[in-house]
């Protein structure tokens, strides 16, 4: 054996171990949404088969959904991908006030897109108990609604972040872990908006 | 620089300090982030929900000694095997095992901690928060959940009395809660051993436990958010009055079993998955000899994960299901055996002509395994359509999942805690009582769990408090038996505590064994390796081959001695 050097040396110190924690967390967060993934799926599948098999499936008295409005902030939702994107480009490039824009703005058209669906869950004339087909609706887009609240959460989290000292230096694993969720959120709605408005 | 053993002489001395948390008995009632805290946390848990899963066990099997319902109300015995099913399998099992994950998978792969500590702690204290949440459905008006562990509507809808906090909505948030927790958990074990494995430690050269929980926790993570998916329907259902499940709004019952099996199915996998790793460690130690097929046993595991996922309807066979679908689900469920078959064989070769050492764990292993090629017929009995439509819902299935989740998965837990018993606690176990606990294990499976083949065949259904007289001589047996494996807890325990306390001081390899988690102290200090963890350079399992398995490692072991 040789000899070891002196305690202190040897010792991790606390900031080294941090960091080489935090490269993990987005592994563990692609991880966690690939499972979440499996919810919907399940939800997915769930309306799939209630509707497939039932005999009938609108309540009396309702025709069908409106879809146009929803489309419009369909595309409202989908292009703040986009600008999430862009956000993050300017965060690569170090503007850090580009991303800061970008970044609100699509925190912006997230709560525009949650605007529309409580302007629609109050104009429709059925409710969560009209049925397999009103307790599938409200179920699919109130989870979903849930998805994109959080995910303003989250970027509002990571807005604040930003504001702190050298926060950003060295590349930020929350903000692309972030994006990503949003991304998620918006392909699961695309699949949503063919499942409830397109099929019928 | 570091020693040229590449592990710091200070570590292999170390006591086990945890950095900012007392370091006495009070650690493991703290929010404590080292993971052989929480994985200690966890089997202690684990272990106190056995004895109440264990005493309603003994309160069913009171009654059943007798052909008639003369000891408890009959809706107190429906409340009575509903709650022993969910705390066996939510607050036992799937916590003992977390916690042999907690324990051994950063050992074992030379990680420091798990990859997300305070997730991790908060995983574990999600635990006792669902089980007090369960245990007060004890309390609540109407009793606990009755619905049996499926909970199928629409018998779990039917909430007789009207209240908003009922049995039933306790049951579903102890599930999900449970579900929460064991994602959290997963994500955790899932990122760890892709990211934090040794220098020189490749996905060949992982240890098989690591194979099997790796593989287990990939269910989780595919399995259980449908079952979550499931039961948030079913709370509306039974909360807010919608009609997924409803016959009467255009639901549809049988969409439930569907997504409960889709899940619950697999999740018997995740039970024996890590039980298969604790076989894999043991056998190759206690016969001197290297695992058999080692690339084999270890893609079996992920065979086993793709197949797990495409079987769930075995257990619905008589639920209405279309024909093609039972046809389709019988010939799915029995390529199961393909894989499994496949890692029995490995044993089998491994143990074939080794010299045997016959310890309590040992003894536990080999039992296990026996258990377990048994209930693997009989389960191929069950996915033959003919054969479950005359079976289902009788003893014949209950006999069946006791046979592998008492005789198999807990007998492998108890190897596994045996095994590593010195490693973990500093102390040797008292092989006399250990011995004595796993006689009477054995036995009293034996005895409990054979006799409900013959009445299942004979056609005694499960689930009921009175019985017809011709039943009652296996009935008499296997209450015998139950109140035998109540007993068998007293040696297990006492020895854990006495032997924790008092026991021999371990060394830091009391097997010979190979592996990484053998090349620290006992117990080993927080943070295990640090980051002097050593390089590995060959597979594991290098019994009577000669071949170090990691760099420096006569002088690791040289040090170790000295400390
Ligand atoms: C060769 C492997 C296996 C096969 C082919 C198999 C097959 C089956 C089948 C077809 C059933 C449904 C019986 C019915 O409800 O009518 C069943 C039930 C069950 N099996 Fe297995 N099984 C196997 C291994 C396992 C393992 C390893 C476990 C647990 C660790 C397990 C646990 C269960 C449980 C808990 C049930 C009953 C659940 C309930 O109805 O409450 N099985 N098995
Ligand atoms: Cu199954």
């Amino acid at each position: 054996m040789t000899i070891s050097p002196p305690l202190d040396a040897a010792a991790p110190s606390p900031e080294s171990h941090e960091a080489a924690h935090a490269n993990y967390s987005l592994t563990g967060f692609i991880i966690f949404l690939c499972s979440e993934s499996v919810i919907f799926l399940a939800f997915f599948s769930g309306y799939a088969v209630l509707k497939l098999s039932a005999l009938q499936w609108l309540p009396p008295g309702v025709e069908g959904l409106e879809w146009r409005t929803p489309l419009l902030y369909t595309v409202v939702l989908v292009s703040s991908s986009g600008t999430v994107a862009l956000a993050e480009h300017f965060l690569s490039k170090g503007q850090i006030w580009g991303f800061r824009a970008f970044w609100l703005l699509s925190m912006a058209m997230g709560a525009v897109f949650l605007y529309g669906q409580a302007i629609e869950w109050r104009s429709l004339d059925f409710g969560i108990t009209s049925g397999s087909f009103g307790s599938c609706f409200y179920l699919l887009t109130g989870f979903h609604g849930l998805h994109v609240l959080s995910g303003i959460l989250l970027m509002a989290l990571m807005l604040q972040r930003s504001f702190r000292p050298a926060n950003y230096a060295a590349g930020e694993q929350g903000v692309i872990a972030t994006s990503l969720f949003w991304h998620f959120v918006d392909v699961i709605w695309v699949l949503l908006f063919l499942l409830l408005y397109a099929w019928s | 620089m570091t020693s040229t053993a590449g592990v710091e002489s200070r570590i292999l001395r170390a006591p086990h300090p945890v950095p900012g948390a007392p370091d006495n008995w009070k650690r493991f009632f703290s929010f404590n982030t080292d993971a052989k805290v929480i994985g200690i946390q966890y089997i202690a848990t684990a272990l106190f929900f056995l004895l109440v899963g264990g005493l309603l066990a003994m309160i069913m099997r009171g009654e059943l000694i007798t052909p008639e319902a003369d000891l408890v109300d009959r809706t107190v015995y429906n409340g009575l095997y509903t709650m022993h099913g969910t705390i066996m399998l939510f607050l036992f099992i799937f916590p003992v095992l977390n916690g042999l994950n907690n324990l051994l998978i950063p050992c074992m792969i030379g990680a420091p901690d798990m990859a997300f500590p305070k997730l991790n702690a908060a995983a574990f204290w999600l635990v006792p928060v669902f089980g007090v949440i369960l245990m007060a459905s004890f309390l609540v008006p109407g009793g606990p959940a009755s619905s049996g562990w499926w909970s199928y509507p629409p018998v779990s809808l039917q909430n007789p009395l009207g209240h908003l906090i009922n049995g039933e909505a306790l049951w579903i948030l102890a599930v999900a809660l449970s579900g929460i927790s064991s994602i959290m958990g997963a994500v955790n074990f899932v990122t760890t051993i892709l990211r934090m494995r040794a220098p020189g430690m490749t996905l060949t050269r992982m240890p098989i436990f690591c194979w099997t929980a790796f593989s287990a926790q990939t269910i989780q993570l595919i399995g259980l958010p449908a079952l979550t998916g499931g039961a948030v329907m079913l709370l509306f259902d039974l909360v807010v009055g919608t009609s997924f499940y409803r016959p009467e709004g255009g639901g549809d019952p049988v969409l439930y079993q569907h997504f409960f099996w889709f899940y619950s199915h697999p999740a018997v996998y995740v039970i024996i998955l890590p039980v298969f790793g604790v076989f894999s460690e043991l056998f190759p130690v206690y016969a001197r000899k290297p695992l058999f097929g080692y690339p084999f046993v270890a893609g079996a595991s992920l065979v086993i994960v793709g197949l797990s996922l495409i079987v769930w309807v075995h257990h619905m066979f008589p639920s209405g299901v279309p024909q093609w679908m039972r046809d389709a689900f019988m010939v799915t469920t029995m390529l199961i055996a393909v894989p499994t078959g496949i890692k029995v064989f490995a044993w089998l070769a491994t143990l074939w002509g080794g010299k045997l050492r016959l310890n309590t764990a040992m003894l536990f292993a080999l039992g296990g395994l026996f258990n377990f090629v048994f209930a693997g017929v009989t389960g191929i009995m069950l996915a033959t359509v003919p054969v479950d439509i005359h079976v289902n819902n009788t003893y014949f299935v209950v006999g069946h999942f006791h046979y592998v989740i008492y005789g198999a998965a807990t007998m492998g837990v108890y190897a596994a805690i045996y095994h590593w018993f010195p490693k973990f606690t500093g102390h040797m176990y008292y092989e006399g009582l250990g011995k004595l606990h796993f006689l009477l294990t054995f036995i009293g499976t034996s005895l409990n769990f054979f006799p409900m083949h013959p009445l299942g065949l004979m056609g005694m259904p499960r689930r009921v408090s009175s019985y017809d007289p011709e039943f009652a001589f296996w009935n008499v047996i296997a209450s015998l038996g139950a109140f035998l494996l109540g007993v068998s807890i007293i040696p297990f325990l006492l020895n854990l505590v006495s032997s924790w306390v008092r026991g021999a001081k371990a060394p830091a390899n009391p097997w010979n064994a190979i592996g990484l988690e053998w090349l620290l102290p006992s117990p080993p200090p927080a943070e295990n390796f640090e980051e002097h963890v050593p390089t590995v350079i060959s597979g594991p399992y290098g019994y009577g081959t000669g071949r170090p398995l990691v760099e420096h490692q006569d002088e690791i072991e040289r040090a170790l001695l000295q400390a």
